[in-house]
């Protein structure tokens, strides 16, 4: 099964990547408009059929998971070195820095992360880059937590012991001897994550709060094809089964990940 | 509890007044005149000291002021205990679901092990919690909705029972019955399936792993051998001991559940017309409506937090084991 997620992260980040040289139409990205061709149903020319002005989905599609992947690595990519960094000090300090990191934490975890960043997002004006803004400024609370509870179950550890009795700093021996032993879960924990970003993503994008047209977002091109239900079903059901597919991955991936390192990783 | 209550409120207040823009403009458009703009902002105290705007906050929340809302006048705690129940109603019924199909799914795979029935309820709750909600909403509202025909596919009552059903509690089920409008009530029901079954699906996927996880973990232990060994039934055994043992993480999850489906809702009754507060929200988001977003995000907030709390004391009192943060701090 991780075999399967691996193979399906793999191909889609590889099409991603590739999107302007694989795509079939990559001009039909932007506001391109062809009117002839519009709501046309799948067919060899179009595979997952045309939107309403005209638009290869295909092609949106595959630069559509282009956004989703560039969310779910710079929301990860802000979120996990804070998360883990503010862990870590808790964890291996204790006290009173330990409670007060702690008890911001669970602050942002009273609350959706969907309703949070549904609140940041709506003071701005709704863009992708707010959206990730969004989203980031609420996903270190969860690293924070889970590399509090590893770097606090090692603090006590001798090969601990052994550096700060050799003089290691704090620094060295947070960043340098307790971080190594945490890397197994997290990765664990950002491969699940990825998928939840992208659906929470996914979500702003679908209720109008993430990418905006003609940007080529896959829950906005859902929300967009709901108009069209149930006749030109392709127009919202192929990009919603795109991002299943894709999340599906990363879960299918994550939880082999998990019972090769045999750890424990709330999701 | 009180300390993330707290917490709670000082996030929220920051999200509403130290980010840039100024509320009262953006409720008036961008071609209010500079007076309108002033006025509303005198009114709304923003003119105050942050410290000083927060304690008039606070001060409002303990006795309920939530503020008006900035479209309607109307105040906002009363627009947002209107909107409640049928938010309310439709997480309680989609967490029935997620319960109600979940653990007999998890118990069933968990005695199957390693079967066929394990291996393709493995894979259902794999699609479960991968799905967007929205994209399953809108695939049942295309089968069960337009092709089969089964269900409504948005609003709470069909446009012949609304005239005649009064509101009591807000609550549609409840109200149906009240007034013995039997026909009314079964509507009620045929409404809320789709969207509620839509919510609870990521959920239920979870639901379905932790109870299979715990279901085989309990079934090694002593206990469970010895009662096989006394000749007990294998249902007895598994219902008796297994389940009720195998239930402390399963409801920890539900709980959180509840809350998380909260969240789950602000798209659910956007693809289902369903006038709750979800909806409210996002309305209130669309049209910046400053206090009546803040009021939404807070109502979440305080229903996550008792809600947990509510599962901590259940959970207090059906395992003795375990103790709360507070007994031994």
């Amino acid at each position: 099964m991780s075999i399967v997620g691996a193979v399906i992260v793999g191909g889609i980040i590889t099409v991603a990547v590739l999107a302007p040289l694989v795509a079939p139409y990559p001009a039909h990205v932007g506001s391109y408009t062809d009117f002839a061709n519009a709501l046309e149903p799948p067919s060899l020319d179009h595979p997952l059929g045309t939107d309403s002005v005209g638009r290869d989905i295909l092609t949106r599609v595959i630069f559509g998971y282009r956004l989703s992947l560039l969310l779910a690595a710079t929301v990860l990519g802000i979120g996990v070195p804070v998360g883990v960094l503010l862990g870590l000090v808790a964890g291996y300090t204790g006290g009173w820095v330990d409670a007060a990191i702690m008890r911001a934490t669970d602050t942002f975890l009273a609350l959706p992360p969907l309703v949070l960043a549904l609140a940041i997002a709506s003071v701005f004006e709704p863009t992708l880059e707010i959206a990730i803004f969004a989203v980031a400024s609420l996903w270190w609370t969860w690293y924070a937590r889970l590399t509090r509870g590893l770097a606090a179950s090692q603090r006590d550890e001798q090969y601990v012991q052994a550096a700060e009795l050799a003089g290691a700093s704090r620094t060295h021996i947070m960043l340098r001897e307790i971080l190594p032993n945490c890397l197994s879960p997290l990765l664990v924990k950002v491969t699940l994550d990825a998928g939840i970003v992208i659906l929470t993503g996914a979500s702003l994008s679908f209720i109008g709060l993430g990418v905006q047209p003609p940007r080529p977002g896959l829950g906005t091109m859902v929300a967009n094809g709901t108009k069209f239900l149930p006749q030109q079903w392709w127009v919202s059901i192929f990009p919603g089964f795109a991002i299943f597919v894709l999340v599906l991955g990363f879960n299918m991936l994550g939880d082999g990940l998990r019972d090769m390192f045999d750890v424990e990783v709330e999701q | 509890m009180v300390i993330s209550l707290l917490g709670l409120s000082v996030v929220v207040f920051t999200i509403s007044r130290v980010l840039p823009g100024n509320p009262a403009r953006m409720a008036l458009g961008a071609r209010a005149s500079e007076e309108q703009v002033a006025e509303l902002t005198a009114e709304m105290g923003l003119n105050e000291p942050l410290p000083v705007q927060y304690i008039e906050y606070m001060r409002g929340l303990l006795v309920g002021d939530l503020g008006q809302s900035l479209q309607t006048r109307n105040p906002v705690l009363e627009e947002i205990l209107f909107k409640l129940p049928a938010t309310l109603e439709l997480i309680t019924i989609a967490t029935l679901f997620m319960v109600g199909i979940g653990v007999p799914l998890g118990v069933i795979a968990a005695r199957n092990r390693g079967g066929l029935f394990d291996n393709a309820t493995r894979v259902f709750a794999f699609s479960a919690v991968s799905v967007p909600s929205f994209f399953i909403g809108i695939v049942f509202q295309v089968i069960f909705g337009y092709y089969l025909d089964w269900f409504p596919i948005t609003g709470r009552l069909s446009l012949e029972y609304s005239d005649s059903v009064a509101r009591y509690t807000g609550f549609m089920l409840i109200d149906t019955l009240l007034q013995g409008a039997i026909g009314g009530h079964a509507n009620a029901w045929a409404h809320l399936v789709l969207p509620a079954l839509a919510l609870s699906f990521g959920g239920m996927g979870q639901v379905i792993r932790i109870t299979r996880s715990s279901m085989v973990d309990i079934e090694g232990k002593d206990f469970i051998e010895a009662s096989r060994g006394y000749g007990m039934a294998g249902w007895l055994v598994a219902y008796k001991y297994s389940l009720k043992n195998a239930f402390i993480p399963t409801l920890t999850i539900i709980g959180l559940l509840y809350a998380w489906l909260l969240g789950g809702a602000f798209i659910i009754e956007i693809v289902f017309g369903w006038p709750g507060l979800a909806k409210y929200g996002v309305q209130s988001v669309l049209t910046t409506d400053v206090n009546a977003l803040v009021g939404v995000t807070m109502t979440i907030g305080i229903v996550f937090v008792l809600t947990n709390f509510i599962v901590d004391l259940i959970l207090d009192w059906i395992d003795p084991r375990i103790q709360l943060a507070g007994d031994n701090a």
